[in-house]
Protein backbone atom coordinates (compact mmCIF):
# COMPACT_ATOMS: atom_id res chain seq x y z
CA UNK A 1 0.00 0.00 0.00
CA UNK A 2 1.64 3.42 -0.77
CA UNK A 3 2.09 5.85 1.75
CA UNK A 4 1.65 8.77 -0.12
CA UNK A 5 -1.76 10.37 -0.24
CA UNK A 6 -2.32 12.14 -3.17
CA UNK A 7 -4.29 15.52 -2.34
CA UNK A 8 -6.05 15.73 -5.44
CA UNK A 9 -9.87 17.31 -4.66
CA UNK A 10 -10.97 16.51 -7.56
CA UNK A 11 -13.08 13.08 -7.52
CA UNK A 12 -10.89 10.40 -9.35
CA UNK A 13 -12.34 7.12 -10.65
CA UNK A 14 -10.67 3.81 -11.34
CA UNK A 15 -7.05 4.66 -9.59
CA UNK A 16 -4.80 2.08 -8.66
CA UNK A 17 -5.54 2.32 -5.31
CA UNK A 18 -9.29 2.11 -5.62
CA UNK A 19 -8.79 -0.76 -7.69
CA UNK A 20 -6.31 -2.49 -5.39
CA UNK A 21 -8.30 -1.30 -2.20
CA UNK A 22 -11.60 -3.40 -3.16
CA UNK A 23 -10.13 -6.31 -2.97
CA UNK A 24 -8.48 -5.22 0.39
CA UNK A 25 -11.99 -5.47 1.39
CA UNK A 26 -12.96 -9.03 0.11
CA UNK A 27 -9.86 -10.29 2.07
CA UNK A 28 -10.53 -13.51 5.06
CA UNK A 29 -13.81 -14.14 2.72
CA UNK A 30 -14.98 -16.67 -0.16
CA UNK A 31 -15.64 -15.90 -3.57
CA UNK A 32 -18.13 -18.47 -5.10
CA UNK A 33 -18.88 -19.17 -8.74
CA UNK A 34 -22.33 -19.53 -9.96
CA UNK A 35 -24.28 -19.61 -13.06
CA UNK A 36 -27.45 -18.38 -12.25
CA UNK A 37 -29.49 -15.70 -9.68
CA UNK A 38 -30.71 -18.33 -8.15
CA UNK A 39 -27.28 -19.73 -6.95
CA UNK A 40 -26.22 -16.39 -6.35
CA UNK A 41 -28.97 -16.13 -3.62
CA UNK A 42 -27.80 -18.80 -2.20
CA UNK A 43 -23.75 -18.12 -2.04
CA UNK A 44 -24.72 -14.16 -0.44
CA UNK A 45 -27.19 -16.20 1.92
CA UNK A 46 -24.38 -18.55 2.86
CA UNK A 47 -21.96 -15.19 3.64
CA UNK A 48 -19.82 -15.11 0.00
CA UNK A 49 -18.21 -11.94 -0.37
CA UNK A 50 -18.68 -12.07 -4.15
CA UNK A 51 -19.60 -13.98 -6.49
CA UNK A 52 -18.27 -14.56 -10.32
CA UNK A 53 -20.40 -15.36 -12.92
CA UNK A 54 -20.48 -17.56 -15.64
CA UNK A 55 -22.13 -19.85 -17.66
CA UNK A 56 -20.51 -23.03 -16.67
CA UNK A 57 -18.32 -23.83 -13.66
CA UNK A 58 -14.76 -25.38 -14.89
CA UNK A 59 -16.10 -28.88 -13.98
CA UNK A 60 -18.46 -28.62 -17.06
CA UNK A 61 -16.15 -26.57 -19.04
CA UNK A 62 -13.46 -29.43 -18.82
CA UNK A 63 -16.27 -32.12 -19.59
CA UNK A 64 -17.86 -30.20 -22.41
CA UNK A 65 -14.71 -29.14 -24.17
CA UNK A 66 -15.06 -27.00 -27.30
CA UNK A 67 -14.21 -23.08 -26.70
CA UNK A 68 -14.81 -21.60 -23.69
CA UNK A 69 -15.64 -17.73 -23.77
CA UNK A 70 -17.15 -14.76 -21.51
CA UNK A 71 -20.64 -15.77 -20.39
CA UNK A 72 -23.60 -14.13 -22.32
CA UNK A 73 -24.86 -10.44 -20.97
CA UNK A 74 -28.23 -11.24 -19.91
CA UNK A 75 -26.90 -13.72 -17.35
CA UNK A 76 -24.60 -11.22 -16.24
CA UNK A 77 -27.27 -8.68 -15.50
CA UNK A 78 -29.54 -11.04 -13.75
CA UNK A 79 -26.72 -11.74 -11.24
CA UNK A 80 -25.91 -8.56 -10.74
CA UNK A 81 -29.79 -7.46 -10.16
CA UNK A 82 -29.97 -10.63 -8.03
CA UNK A 83 -27.12 -10.15 -5.37
CA UNK A 84 -26.32 -6.64 -2.97
CA UNK A 85 -22.75 -8.41 -2.72
CA UNK A 86 -19.84 -7.82 -5.80
CA UNK A 87 -20.02 -9.28 -9.06
CA UNK A 88 -16.94 -10.61 -11.03
CA UNK A 89 -16.78 -12.11 -14.40
CA UNK A 90 -14.50 -13.66 -16.70
CA UNK A 91 -12.93 -12.54 -19.62
CA UNK A 92 -10.85 -14.65 -21.98
CA UNK A 93 -6.78 -14.08 -21.57
CA UNK A 94 -5.68 -11.35 -23.96
CA UNK A 95 -9.48 -10.71 -25.11
CA UNK A 96 -9.76 -7.08 -24.39
CA UNK A 97 -13.07 -6.66 -25.79
CA UNK A 98 -14.85 -9.42 -24.09
CA UNK A 99 -13.26 -7.19 -20.67
CA UNK A 100 -15.02 -4.28 -21.88
CA UNK A 101 -17.79 -5.45 -22.65
CA UNK A 102 -17.57 -6.57 -18.62
CA UNK A 103 -16.82 -2.99 -17.76
CA UNK A 104 -19.48 -1.91 -19.85
CA UNK A 105 -22.13 -4.33 -17.97
CA UNK A 106 -20.64 -2.80 -14.71
CA UNK A 107 -19.52 -5.74 -13.30
CA UNK A 108 -17.23 -5.13 -10.05
CA UNK A 109 -14.34 -7.19 -11.19
CA UNK A 110 -12.90 -8.70 -14.22
CA UNK A 111 -11.18 -12.21 -13.84
CA UNK A 112 -8.93 -12.47 -16.94
CA UNK A 113 -9.19 -16.34 -16.74
CA UNK A 114 -6.75 -19.42 -18.08
CA UNK A 115 -10.39 -21.57 -17.32
CA UNK A 116 -11.67 -19.58 -20.55
CA UNK A 117 -10.29 -20.55 -23.43
CA UNK A 118 -6.84 -18.06 -24.16
CA UNK A 119 -7.51 -16.06 -26.86
CA UNK A 120 -3.80 -14.36 -27.61
CA UNK A 121 -0.95 -17.00 -27.26
CA UNK A 122 1.44 -13.67 -26.32
CA UNK A 123 -0.43 -11.03 -24.88
CA UNK A 124 -2.01 -10.57 -21.70
CA UNK A 125 -5.26 -7.98 -21.80
CA UNK A 126 -3.54 -4.11 -20.97
CA UNK A 127 -5.79 -3.56 -17.67
CA UNK A 128 -4.56 -0.21 -16.91
CA UNK A 129 -7.02 0.93 -19.79
CA UNK A 130 -9.86 -0.22 -17.71
CA UNK A 131 -12.07 1.53 -14.87
CA UNK A 132 -12.81 -1.78 -14.11
CA UNK A 133 -9.86 -4.14 -11.57
CA UNK A 134 -8.68 -7.31 -12.36
CA UNK A 135 -7.57 -10.44 -11.07
CA UNK A 136 -5.32 -13.02 -12.90
CA UNK A 137 -4.22 -16.33 -12.45
CA UNK A 138 -0.40 -16.95 -11.31
CA UNK A 139 1.65 -19.93 -10.99
CA UNK A 140 4.93 -18.64 -9.48
CA UNK A 141 5.72 -15.22 -8.61
CA UNK A 142 7.56 -14.06 -11.82
CA UNK A 143 3.68 -14.58 -13.33
CA UNK A 144 1.96 -12.60 -10.55
CA UNK A 145 4.67 -9.83 -11.22
CA UNK A 146 3.98 -10.05 -15.12
CA UNK A 147 0.11 -9.40 -14.38
CA UNK A 148 0.81 -6.62 -11.94
CA UNK A 149 2.75 -4.90 -14.54
CA UNK A 150 0.31 -5.24 -17.09
CA UNK A 151 -2.46 -3.30 -14.25
CA UNK A 152 -4.06 -6.32 -12.60
CA UNK A 153 -4.94 -5.34 -8.67
CA UNK A 154 -5.31 -8.46 -7.29
CA UNK A 155 -3.60 -12.38 -7.63
CA UNK A 156 -4.81 -15.76 -7.39
CA UNK A 157 -3.54 -18.81 -8.17
CA UNK A 158 -4.21 -20.86 -10.49
CA UNK A 159 -5.25 -24.39 -9.19
CA UNK A 160 -6.45 -26.49 -11.47
CA UNK A 161 -9.68 -25.22 -11.85
CA UNK A 162 -12.60 -27.88 -12.05
CA UNK A 163 -11.01 -30.97 -11.07
CA UNK A 164 -11.93 -30.87 -6.91
CA UNK A 165 -8.17 -31.48 -6.32
CA UNK A 166 -6.40 -28.46 -4.26
CA UNK A 167 -2.63 -30.00 -5.47
CA UNK A 168 -1.76 -27.46 -7.85
CA UNK A 169 -3.21 -24.56 -5.91
CA UNK A 170 -0.90 -25.74 -2.93
CA UNK A 171 1.93 -25.83 -5.18
CA UNK A 172 0.71 -22.18 -6.67
CA UNK A 173 1.21 -20.50 -2.87
CA UNK A 174 3.98 -22.63 -1.96
CA UNK A 175 6.09 -21.72 -4.79
CA UNK A 176 5.15 -17.71 -4.93
CA UNK A 177 5.70 -17.55 -0.81
CA UNK A 178 9.13 -19.40 -1.29
CA UNK A 179 10.38 -16.75 -3.85
CA UNK A 180 8.80 -14.41 -1.89
CA UNK A 181 10.95 -15.50 0.78
CA UNK A 182 13.93 -16.00 -1.29
CA UNK A 183 13.85 -12.45 -2.48
CA UNK A 184 14.03 -10.97 1.54
CA UNK A 185 17.30 -12.91 1.59
CA UNK A 186 18.79 -10.86 -1.38
CA UNK A 187 20.93 -7.93 -0.97
CA UNK A 188 20.47 -4.47 -3.63
CA UNK A 189 22.79 -5.94 -6.01
CA UNK A 190 21.06 -9.15 -6.64
CA UNK A 191 17.49 -7.74 -7.09
CA UNK A 192 18.65 -6.90 -10.72
CA UNK A 193 19.46 -10.63 -11.89
CA UNK A 194 16.33 -11.45 -9.98
CA UNK A 195 14.07 -9.38 -11.84
CA UNK A 196 15.93 -10.97 -15.11
CA UNK A 197 15.29 -14.21 -13.57
CA UNK A 198 11.77 -13.52 -12.61
CA UNK A 199 11.06 -11.58 -16.06
CA UNK A 200 9.44 -8.96 -13.88
CA UNK A 201 9.80 -5.66 -13.63
CA UNK A 202 12.57 -4.60 -11.54
CA UNK A 203 10.94 -2.00 -9.45
CA UNK A 204 8.14 -4.76 -8.32
CA UNK A 205 10.85 -7.12 -7.80
CA UNK A 206 12.41 -4.59 -5.16
CA UNK A 207 8.91 -3.18 -3.81
CA UNK A 208 8.01 -7.43 -3.06
CA UNK A 209 11.37 -7.78 -1.49
CA UNK A 210 10.71 -4.68 0.82
CA UNK A 211 7.43 -5.88 1.62
CA UNK A 212 7.51 -9.10 1.99
CA UNK A 213 4.60 -9.93 0.58
CA UNK A 214 2.79 -9.11 -2.88
CA UNK A 215 1.95 -5.29 -3.48
CA UNK A 216 -1.78 -7.02 -4.40
CA UNK A 217 -4.35 -9.03 -2.58
CA UNK A 218 -3.19 -12.48 -2.76
CA UNK A 219 -6.47 -15.57 -2.94
CA UNK A 220 -6.04 -19.41 -4.35
CA UNK A 221 -8.02 -20.51 -6.74
CA UNK A 222 -8.42 -23.96 -8.31
CA UNK A 223 -9.75 -26.94 -6.48
CA UNK A 224 -11.09 -26.17 -2.95
CA UNK A 225 -13.61 -28.68 -2.50
CA UNK A 226 -13.94 -28.64 1.55
CA UNK A 227 -13.77 -26.65 4.52
CA UNK A 228 -10.63 -27.91 5.51
CA UNK A 229 -8.89 -26.95 1.83
CA UNK A 230 -10.61 -23.70 2.44
CA UNK A 231 -8.46 -23.59 5.56
CA UNK A 232 -5.39 -25.26 3.97
CA UNK A 233 -4.71 -22.56 2.04
CA UNK A 234 -5.35 -19.69 3.86
CA UNK A 235 -2.85 -21.48 6.36
CA UNK A 236 -0.18 -21.36 3.46
CA UNK A 237 -0.85 -17.64 2.87
CA UNK A 238 -3.28 -17.37 0.91
CA UNK A 239 -5.76 -14.04 1.85
CA UNK A 240 -9.23 -15.49 0.73
CA UNK A 241 -10.55 -17.94 -1.59
CA UNK A 242 -12.14 -18.58 -4.83
CA UNK A 243 -14.42 -21.45 -4.88
CA UNK A 244 -15.46 -22.52 -7.94
CA UNK A 245 -17.01 -26.28 -8.72
CA UNK A 246 -17.04 -27.53 -5.44
CA UNK A 247 -20.11 -25.68 -4.06
CA UNK A 248 -22.64 -25.96 -6.50
CA UNK A 249 -21.59 -29.74 -7.75
CA UNK A 250 -21.48 -30.69 -4.20
CA UNK A 251 -24.46 -32.73 -2.55
CA UNK A 252 -25.51 -30.01 -0.14
CA UNK A 253 -24.43 -26.07 -1.80
CA UNK A 254 -25.96 -24.15 0.29
CA UNK A 255 -24.73 -26.05 3.36
CA UNK A 256 -21.17 -26.94 2.00
CA UNK A 257 -20.98 -22.71 1.15
CA UNK A 258 -21.50 -21.90 4.44
CA UNK A 259 -19.14 -24.66 6.25
CA UNK A 260 -16.51 -22.90 3.85
CA UNK A 261 -16.87 -19.68 4.95
CA UNK A 262 -16.27 -20.84 8.47
CA UNK A 263 -13.66 -22.41 7.75
CA UNK A 264 -11.92 -19.49 5.52
CA UNK A 265 -12.58 -17.11 8.35
CA UNK A 266 -11.24 -19.43 11.53
CA UNK A 267 -8.81 -21.30 9.45
CA UNK A 268 -6.74 -21.76 12.45
CA UNK A 269 -9.28 -23.09 14.49
CA UNK A 270 -9.29 -27.04 14.20
CA UNK A 271 -12.62 -27.66 16.06
CA UNK A 272 -14.30 -24.90 14.28
CA UNK A 273 -13.18 -26.52 10.90
CA UNK A 274 -14.09 -29.91 12.47
CA UNK A 275 -17.80 -28.84 13.25
CA UNK A 276 -18.08 -27.43 10.16
CA UNK A 277 -17.13 -30.04 8.31
CA UNK A 278 -20.15 -32.30 9.87
CA UNK A 279 -22.56 -33.90 7.63
CA UNK A 280 -22.00 -32.13 4.57
CA UNK A 281 -22.99 -34.64 1.78
CA UNK A 282 -21.04 -35.95 -1.31
CA UNK A 283 -18.22 -33.11 -2.18
CA UNK A 284 -17.57 -33.16 -6.03
CA UNK A 285 -16.19 -36.26 -6.85
CA UNK A 286 -12.61 -34.92 -8.42
CA UNK A 287 -9.81 -35.80 -10.80
CA UNK A 288 -6.56 -36.65 -9.74
CA UNK A 289 -4.42 -33.80 -11.27
CA UNK A 290 -1.70 -36.40 -12.54
CA UNK A 291 -3.65 -38.31 -14.76
CA UNK A 292 -4.39 -34.84 -16.83
CA UNK A 293 -3.01 -34.92 -19.74
CA UNK A 294 -0.49 -31.42 -20.44
CA UNK A 295 -2.91 -30.39 -22.81
CA UNK A 296 -6.27 -30.18 -20.67
CA UNK A 297 -3.71 -28.41 -17.27
CA UNK A 298 -5.86 -24.81 -17.65
CA UNK A 299 -2.51 -23.74 -15.07
CA UNK A 300 0.08 -23.98 -18.40
CA UNK A 301 -2.33 -20.90 -20.08
CA UNK A 302 -1.04 -17.87 -19.42
CA UNK A 303 2.55 -16.62 -20.27
CA UNK B 1 -2.51 6.37 31.50
CA UNK B 2 -1.75 3.04 29.71
CA UNK B 3 -1.93 2.48 26.51
CA UNK B 4 -5.39 1.49 25.00
CA UNK B 5 -6.19 -1.73 23.61
CA UNK B 6 -7.97 -1.53 20.67
CA UNK B 7 -9.14 -4.74 18.82
CA UNK B 8 -9.95 -5.10 15.26
CA UNK B 9 -12.93 -6.96 14.44
CA UNK B 10 -11.38 -9.82 12.22
CA UNK B 11 -14.82 -11.89 10.88
CA UNK B 12 -13.68 -10.63 7.24
CA UNK B 13 -12.59 -7.36 5.71
CA UNK B 14 -9.23 -5.25 5.48
CA UNK B 15 -8.22 -5.99 8.96
CA UNK B 16 -4.60 -5.71 8.30
CA UNK B 17 -4.53 -2.22 7.33
CA UNK B 18 -6.65 -1.47 10.37
CA UNK B 19 -4.19 -3.30 12.87
CA UNK B 20 -1.23 -1.27 11.07
CA UNK B 21 -2.89 1.93 11.50
CA UNK B 22 -4.12 1.93 15.15
CA UNK B 23 -0.52 1.02 15.78
CA UNK B 24 1.01 4.05 14.35
CA UNK B 25 -1.48 5.97 15.60
CA UNK B 26 0.12 4.68 19.22
CA UNK B 27 -2.64 2.19 20.04
CA UNK B 28 -1.93 -1.33 20.65
CA UNK B 29 -3.76 -3.26 18.57
CA UNK B 30 -5.30 -7.08 18.07
CA UNK B 31 -7.46 -8.82 15.66
CA UNK B 32 -10.70 -9.94 17.80
CA UNK B 33 -12.79 -12.88 16.16
CA UNK B 34 -14.26 -14.27 19.76
CA UNK B 35 -16.70 -12.81 22.25
CA UNK B 36 -13.21 -13.96 24.90
CA UNK B 37 -11.15 -11.60 22.59
CA UNK B 38 -13.79 -8.39 22.61
CA UNK B 39 -14.18 -8.96 26.19
CA UNK B 40 -9.87 -7.83 26.61
CA UNK B 41 -10.26 -4.83 24.50
CA UNK B 42 -11.10 -0.97 25.37
CA UNK B 43 -13.00 -0.21 21.90
CA UNK B 44 -13.16 -1.88 18.59
CA UNK B 45 -12.54 -1.20 15.04
CA UNK B 46 -15.06 -2.23 12.67
CA UNK B 47 -13.38 -2.69 9.38
CA UNK B 48 -14.44 -2.07 5.95
CA UNK B 49 -15.33 -5.61 4.06
CA UNK B 50 -18.66 -7.07 3.05
CA UNK B 51 -21.32 -6.18 5.62
CA UNK B 52 -23.50 -9.32 4.66
CA UNK B 53 -21.16 -11.50 5.51
CA UNK B 54 -19.85 -9.43 8.69
CA UNK B 55 -23.32 -9.66 10.42
CA UNK B 56 -23.73 -13.31 9.31
CA UNK B 57 -20.49 -14.41 10.55
CA UNK B 58 -20.87 -12.05 13.93
CA UNK B 59 -24.67 -13.97 14.34
CA UNK B 60 -23.16 -17.17 13.68
CA UNK B 61 -20.39 -17.31 16.01
CA UNK B 62 -22.57 -15.06 18.95
CA UNK B 63 -20.30 -11.81 18.66
CA UNK B 64 -23.07 -9.71 17.27
CA UNK B 65 -25.29 -10.09 21.37
CA UNK B 66 -22.29 -9.06 23.47
CA UNK B 67 -20.71 -6.41 20.65
CA UNK B 68 -24.05 -4.99 21.24
CA UNK B 69 -24.13 -5.11 25.00
CA UNK B 70 -20.52 -3.39 24.73
CA UNK B 71 -21.52 -0.65 22.75
CA UNK B 72 -24.53 -0.09 24.99
CA UNK B 73 -22.27 -0.04 27.70
CA UNK B 74 -20.17 2.79 26.01
CA UNK B 75 -17.40 1.15 24.73
CA UNK B 76 -15.92 2.87 21.45
CA UNK B 77 -16.05 1.56 18.27
CA UNK B 78 -14.84 2.97 15.07
CA UNK B 79 -16.94 1.31 11.80
CA UNK B 80 -15.13 2.04 8.54
CA UNK B 81 -17.49 1.55 5.32
CA UNK B 82 -18.85 -2.45 6.23
CA UNK B 83 -18.35 -0.75 9.61
CA UNK B 84 -20.51 2.29 9.42
CA UNK B 85 -23.40 0.09 7.74
CA UNK B 86 -23.02 -2.15 10.75
CA UNK B 87 -22.92 0.88 13.06
CA UNK B 88 -25.92 2.11 12.19
CA UNK B 89 -29.70 1.78 13.94
CA UNK B 90 -31.35 2.07 9.86
CA UNK B 91 -30.02 0.39 6.59
CA UNK B 92 -31.20 0.66 3.23
CA UNK B 93 -30.99 -1.24 0.21
CA UNK B 94 -29.37 -4.10 2.38
CA UNK B 95 -30.39 -7.45 2.57
CA UNK B 96 -34.10 -8.02 4.05
CA UNK B 97 -32.61 -10.24 6.64
CA UNK B 98 -29.55 -8.20 7.54
CA UNK B 99 -28.78 -7.45 10.72
CA UNK B 100 -26.45 -4.37 11.99
CA UNK B 101 -25.11 -3.66 16.00
CA UNK B 102 -27.11 -0.20 15.82
CA UNK B 103 -26.15 2.19 17.80
CA UNK B 104 -25.62 5.81 16.06
CA UNK B 105 -28.97 6.73 15.30
CA UNK B 106 -28.74 7.18 11.51
CA UNK B 107 -30.30 5.73 8.08
CA UNK B 108 -27.62 4.53 5.70
CA UNK B 109 -27.69 3.51 2.37
CA UNK B 110 -25.71 0.69 0.86
CA UNK B 111 -23.40 1.22 -2.10
CA UNK B 112 -24.70 4.18 -2.15
CA UNK B 113 -22.08 5.51 -4.38
CA UNK B 114 -22.19 2.83 -6.76
CA UNK B 115 -20.35 -0.14 -8.04
CA UNK B 116 -17.09 -0.37 -8.44
CA UNK B 117 -16.71 1.29 -11.46
CA UNK B 118 -17.71 4.37 -9.91
CA UNK B 119 -15.50 4.07 -6.76
CA UNK B 120 -13.33 6.94 -6.18
CA UNK B 121 -10.93 8.71 -4.19
CA UNK B 122 -10.92 12.22 -3.25
CA UNK B 123 -9.95 15.38 -0.75
CA UNK B 124 -12.42 15.31 2.14
CA UNK B 125 -12.89 18.31 4.87
CA UNK B 126 -13.12 16.99 7.92
CA UNK B 127 -14.34 18.41 11.26
CA UNK B 128 -11.56 18.78 14.00
CA UNK B 129 -9.12 17.79 11.88
CA UNK B 130 -8.32 21.10 10.00
CA UNK B 131 -4.86 21.47 8.85
CA UNK B 132 -5.95 19.67 5.63
CA UNK B 133 -8.33 17.67 4.35
CA UNK B 134 -7.95 13.61 4.89
CA UNK B 135 -7.71 11.89 1.57
CA UNK B 136 -10.98 9.31 1.37
CA UNK B 137 -10.85 5.92 -0.68
CA UNK B 138 -14.83 5.28 -1.40
CA UNK B 139 -15.17 1.84 -2.47
CA UNK B 140 -18.80 0.88 -3.52
CA UNK B 141 -19.42 3.47 -0.31
CA UNK B 142 -22.05 4.00 1.54
CA UNK B 143 -23.47 7.10 2.70
CA UNK B 144 -25.35 8.18 5.21
CA UNK B 145 -29.11 9.12 4.18
CA UNK B 146 -29.96 10.65 7.52
CA UNK B 147 -29.49 11.44 11.06
CA UNK B 148 -30.83 11.87 14.10
CA UNK B 149 -30.15 14.97 16.79
CA UNK B 150 -27.60 13.53 18.77
CA UNK B 151 -25.49 13.10 15.75
CA UNK B 152 -22.63 15.41 14.74
CA UNK B 153 -21.99 15.12 11.24
CA UNK B 154 -17.76 15.43 10.76
CA UNK B 155 -17.66 15.43 6.85
CA UNK B 156 -19.62 15.68 3.72
CA UNK B 157 -19.27 15.70 -0.22
CA UNK B 158 -21.09 17.43 -2.73
CA UNK B 159 -23.40 15.50 -3.93
CA UNK B 160 -22.56 14.45 -8.16
CA UNK B 161 -26.19 15.12 -9.51
CA UNK B 162 -27.35 17.97 -7.64
CA UNK B 163 -26.93 20.95 -5.06
CA UNK B 164 -27.55 18.39 -2.08
CA UNK B 165 -24.30 17.21 0.00
CA UNK B 166 -24.16 13.74 1.33
CA UNK B 167 -22.96 12.73 4.95
CA UNK B 168 -19.16 10.68 5.09
CA UNK B 169 -18.39 10.84 8.56
CA UNK B 170 -20.77 11.02 11.89
CA UNK B 171 -20.17 10.68 15.48
CA UNK B 172 -22.44 10.19 18.28
CA UNK B 173 -21.18 9.57 21.16
CA UNK B 174 -18.16 7.28 21.49
CA UNK B 175 -19.27 5.68 18.10
CA UNK B 176 -17.36 7.13 15.22
CA UNK B 177 -17.79 5.92 11.34
CA UNK B 178 -16.73 6.91 7.25
CA UNK B 179 -18.15 6.10 4.24
CA UNK B 180 -14.14 6.05 3.59
CA UNK B 181 -11.40 3.96 4.18
CA UNK B 182 -8.37 6.30 5.86
CA UNK B 183 -6.54 2.62 6.61
CA UNK B 184 -5.76 2.63 2.90
CA UNK B 185 -3.75 5.75 2.70
CA UNK B 186 -1.09 6.14 4.95
CA UNK B 187 -2.77 9.42 6.86
CA UNK B 188 -3.59 8.22 10.31
CA UNK B 189 -5.03 11.22 11.33
CA UNK B 190 -8.75 9.63 11.74
CA UNK B 191 -6.64 7.01 13.86
CA UNK B 192 -5.30 9.08 15.83
CA UNK B 193 -8.50 11.28 16.52
CA UNK B 194 -10.65 7.84 17.57
CA UNK B 195 -7.73 6.89 19.92
CA UNK B 196 -8.28 10.47 21.33
CA UNK B 197 -11.62 9.65 21.96
CA UNK B 198 -10.82 5.98 23.59
CA UNK B 199 -8.11 8.00 25.88
CA UNK B 200 -11.06 10.42 26.84
CA UNK B 201 -13.32 7.61 27.41
CA UNK B 202 -10.63 5.59 29.62
CA UNK B 203 -9.80 8.97 31.60
CA UNK B 204 -13.49 9.42 32.44
CA UNK B 205 -14.22 6.34 33.07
Amino acid sequence: MSTTPTTADQPQIGTARVKRGMAEQLKGGVIMDVVNAEQAKIAEDAGAVAVMALERVPADIRKDGGVARMSDPNMIEEIIAAVSIPVMAKSRIGHFVEAQVLQSLGVDYIDESEVLTPADEVNHSDKFAFTTPFVCGATNLGEALRRIAEGAAMIRSKGEAGTGNVVEAVRHLRQIKNEIAKLRGFDNNELYAAAKELRAPYELVKEVAELGKLPVVLFSAGGVATPADAALMRQLGAEGVFVGSGIFKSGDPAKRAAAIVKATTFFDDPKIIADASRNLGEAMVGINCDTLPETERYANRGW
Amino acid sequence: MSTPVIGVLALQGDVREHLIALAEADALARPVRRVEELAEVDALVIPGGESTTMSKLALLFGVMGPLRERVAAGMPVYGTCAGMIMLADKILDGREDQETVGGIDMTVRRNAFGRQNESFESGVAFEGLDEAPVHGVFIRAPWVEAVGAGVQVLAELPAADGPDSRIVAVRQGNLLATSFHPELTGDHRVHAYFVRMVEEHLAAA
